[in-house]
């Protein structure tokens, strides 16, 4: 109990930094996924190759190698002395697109195929089709995944606390350094990570509940 | 073309399609050249960068990367399958201490980083021997999401095989080793083995205690060679993010080959999916 009350705003600290970590990433992650997700299911070929290149990379590739990635080469590529949260966010949020890519790809093929139909021969307009019918029922089947993707997420952002950033691995980090046990550490700062994702499968349980309607 | 989003295209569409094949092809050969010339100019692709995958001890360094990475690997793959199986079954367990007990274990390894796990293995108890921390690390946090995907492919096994085994007079323990498990294994062996490129990919955590695996063993060949005056950052990561990729895909291809073979046999239960291989520590549910 002392480790947290003597070093709380170290603590308050690394929570807010793997909360910011983790929404900054995750917004990456969702856009990029979904952009994507559409390559993928494009009626072009070289996009669809594009997407196919894109997720298999990224996710065969280790999350901390691409960190090297983003702390060694992308600051060539770009422009030098990027902060080390940009180029945090940007390997969190580039591995997890692939994931999210994925799970946005699937809900749209879990669609039935009748239903595209249906609605064409009512006469609905491309961008109807898919505002009233597709994407409605993609987006709740795509729930479930998704808020597992973001508890990983928020998990994966310790990495990036070995990487110069504040989040909570660093604040176990310097704790340990300063000799405090480790174990008394280890629970508090699980206990932090529990805090975020219990909240993040919360607010999935309740949009769930509200977007559930049975097929 | 079975795509709910798209008709079959007309001539028009198909016209459009291949303008927009054009102009996408254009945009990223763009970013593909332009990220090369960015690099080239810095010096890091330089055909002397490239030059030092010759000598015999950059080679060696990087080979015996792969091999302590792949050490780590399979030490922890057996030793989580094996803890899966001990946590599944125990938190199938008739006895109330014992199914608490696995589930607050789970639960707890799951949530946590794994990261953070292996940090306080190594700075708690084996700070001489980090392959070692590394090792239990990935152990119990896949034990306990491998334990999850067992006990999903243990209810999964027909009731009435279990029924008939006790009818015959089979003991609990008995029914569990010799009709549940062995079906639940083959039923779950395509996402055992998605779950076992999760913890290949996750061996480079090593890098981050200090343990000689591919990653750190790279990096340290990086920081000790000046060619140009200049550290082959680039390049090595290049190839030794090539090597995963190729590790990596070896193990789901096989992984989609078991699926389709499971597909075959006709035993009433599903074979589980191999193709999402979710990091996500989350497990793939048979429905």
């Amino acid at each position: 109990m002392n480790v947290l009350l003597d070093h709380f705003a170290l603590f308050r600290d690394g929570f807010i930094g793997t909360v910011s970590l983790t929404a900054a990433s995750a917004l990456i992650a969702l856009v990029l996924g979904v952009v994507i997700a559409g390559f993928r299911v494009s009626p072009v070929p070289p996009l669809r190759a594009f997407g196919t290149v894109w997720v298999t990379v990224l996710r065969n590739t280790p999350l901390v190698l691409l960190f090297l990635v983003a702390f060694f080469i992308l600051p060539m590529v770009l422009f030098p002395g990027m902060s080390p949260y940009v180029l945090a966010i940007l390997a969190l949020g580039f591995y997890t697109s692939s994931f999210v890519c994925e799970a946005v790809r699937s809900g749209i093929n879990t669609v039935a195929v009748g239903q595209a139909e249906a609605a064409r021969s009512l006469g609905m307009t491309f961008m109807q089709t898919l505002r009233l019918i597709v994407l409605p029922q993609a987006t709740r089947t795509v729930l479930p995944p998704m808020s597992s993707i973001l508890i990983a997420l928020t998990k994966n952002s310790a990495i990036a606390g070995a990487f110069s950033n504040t989040e909570l691995f660093g604040v176990q980090k310097d704790l340990s350094d300063m000799g405090f046990n480790i174990m008394v550490v280890f629970l508090w700062i699980a206990l932090a990570y529990l805090i975020i994702t219990f909240s993040i499968s919360g607010v999935f349980r309740v949009l769930e509940r509200q977007m559930g309607v049975a097929r | 073309m079975s795509s709910v989003l798209y008709d079959t295209p007309g001539p028009r569409a198909k016209a459009r399609n291949r303008m927009m094949s054009v102009l996408g092809v254009l945009a990223v050969a763009g970013l593909i050249t332009l990220s090369i010339v960015r690099l080239a100019n810095t010096g890091q692709l330089a055909p002397e960068m490239w030059g030092i995958f010759q000598y015999s001890g950059i080679i060696e360094g990087i080979a015996d990367g792969i091999v302590r990475t792949l050490q780590a690997f399979v030490l922890a793959g057996i030793l989580s399958l094996v803890l899966a199986a001990v946590l599944a079954v125990a938190r199938l367990s008739d006895h109330w201490p014992v199914r608490w007990f696995a589930m607050a274990f789970i639960e707890l390894f799951r949530a946590v980083p794994l990261l953070i796990t292996i940090f306080v293995i190594w700075v708690g108890f084996l700070t001489d021997q980090p392959m070692w921390a590394l090792v239990l690390g990935l152990t119990v946090y896949n034990g306990s999401v491998q334990a999850e995907v067992l006990r999903a492919g243990i209810l999964a096994v027909p009731k009435g095989q279990v029924e008939a085994a006790y009818a015959l007079g089979m003991s609990k323990t008995q029914v569990m080793v010799t009709i549940q498990i062995p079906q639940a294994v083959r039923a779950m062996l395509p996402a055992v083995i998605s779950q076992l490129v999760v913890t290949l990919k996750d061996t480079s955590l090593g890098f981050i205690i200090v343990y000689e695996e591919l990653l750190q063993a790279g990096t340290l060949l990086a920081r000790n060679t000046i060619v140009n005056g200049d550290n082959p950052y680039v390049t090595v990561i290049l190839v030794i993010g090539a090597i995963y990729i190729a590790m990596c895909m070896a193990l789901s291809a096989l992984a989609t080959w078991i699926e389709r073979r499971g597909r075959r046999a006709r035993t009433g239960i599903e074979v589980a999916k191999a193709a999402p291989v979710l990091e996500a520590g989350d497990v793939t549910q048979p429905d």
